[in-house]
């Protein structure tokens, strides 16, 4: 039972830290502002709250479990908000979509 | 190998793939070309750290670090939602101030040629006009 626990908590490592991963690469490769924002808000929200659990799980104090879980939530609340202003900022000013964009939902309503 | 040693060798490589991912932020905030984009990576930063205070707490088994990795995402969130607060305020791309400086240089230039021209016709009292001045913004921003 003890090594199950172990080895679910060094998979959730793995897996947070390859969320992690992914979110940098996607904020290295990606052409504008918008983009790099889905790879970083999504998949490294996730890379987070996977390592988090991780530490939950390998503890197994319900103490910690709980306070894991209560920052779980905590960063799954707060980074949609957070990314959400950012882009909404960065876009009312004006920063330009890349030109490989196919559809600006927020455009201005232009002819048909 | 048994359990212990294969856990042992998932939280290295967490830590190594944790730098990594680190060291790939890093590069994108010290180039990326404008200030949003180097919020996102401070955000994205933030959450990096949050991982390794999560792995490093597993490892020495003090789970007090947790509370640690709390009040880092509060920080990361606050810092997030001032910097763009202040892209708001602000108002303006990189490329409008870029226009801004090189018009205001351009009238500079202008300004300064009128007046060595002025100089040099110092005979007659008549001052030519002074180059248009009054930075004019480049592309409108969207409402």
């Amino acid at each position: 039972m003890n090594e199950i626990v172990t080895l679910v908590s060094a998979a959730f490592l793995l897996i947070g830290s390859l969320f992690a991963l992914v979110a940098s690469v996607g904020l290295l490769r990606l052409p504008d502002l918008y983009t790099r924002m889905h790879a970083a808000s999504k998949a490294g929200t996730m890379g987070a709250c996977l390592m988090l659990i991780a530490l939950a799980v390998h503890s197994g104090d319900v103490g910690t479990v709980s306070r894991a879980l209560a920052g779980v939530v905590f960063f799954l609340l707060t980074a949609p908000v957070s990314s959400h202003l950012l882009a909404k900022a960065a876009y009312s000013v004006g920063y330009r979509l890349h030109k490989s964009s196919v559809r600006d939902e927020m455009a201005p309503e232009v002819e048909k | 190998m048994g359990v212990q040693a294969i856990f042992d060798h998932a939280v290295t490589l967490t830590l190594a793939i944790l730098c990594l991912s680190f060291l790939v932020t890093v590069y994108r905030i010290i180039k990326g070309p404008t200030l949003p984009d180097r919020i996102l990576g401070l955000d994205m930063l933030v959450a990096i750290a949050i991982g390794f205070i999560a792995v490093i707490g597993i490892k020495t088994g003090y789970t007090l670090y947790i509370d640690v990795a709390i009040a880092l995402g509060l920080v990361g969130f606050l810092a997030t939602v001032a910097f763009a607060r202040f892209v708001l305020s602000r108002g303006k791309t990189e490329d409008d101030i870029l226009t801004e400086v090189r018009q205001a240089a351009t009238d500079a230039r202008k300004a300064a040629k009128a007046k060595a021209k002025a100089d040099a016709r110092a005979a007659t009292k008549t001052r030519p006009a002074s180059g248009k001045t009054g930075a004019a913004t480049g592309k409108g921003s969207q409402p």
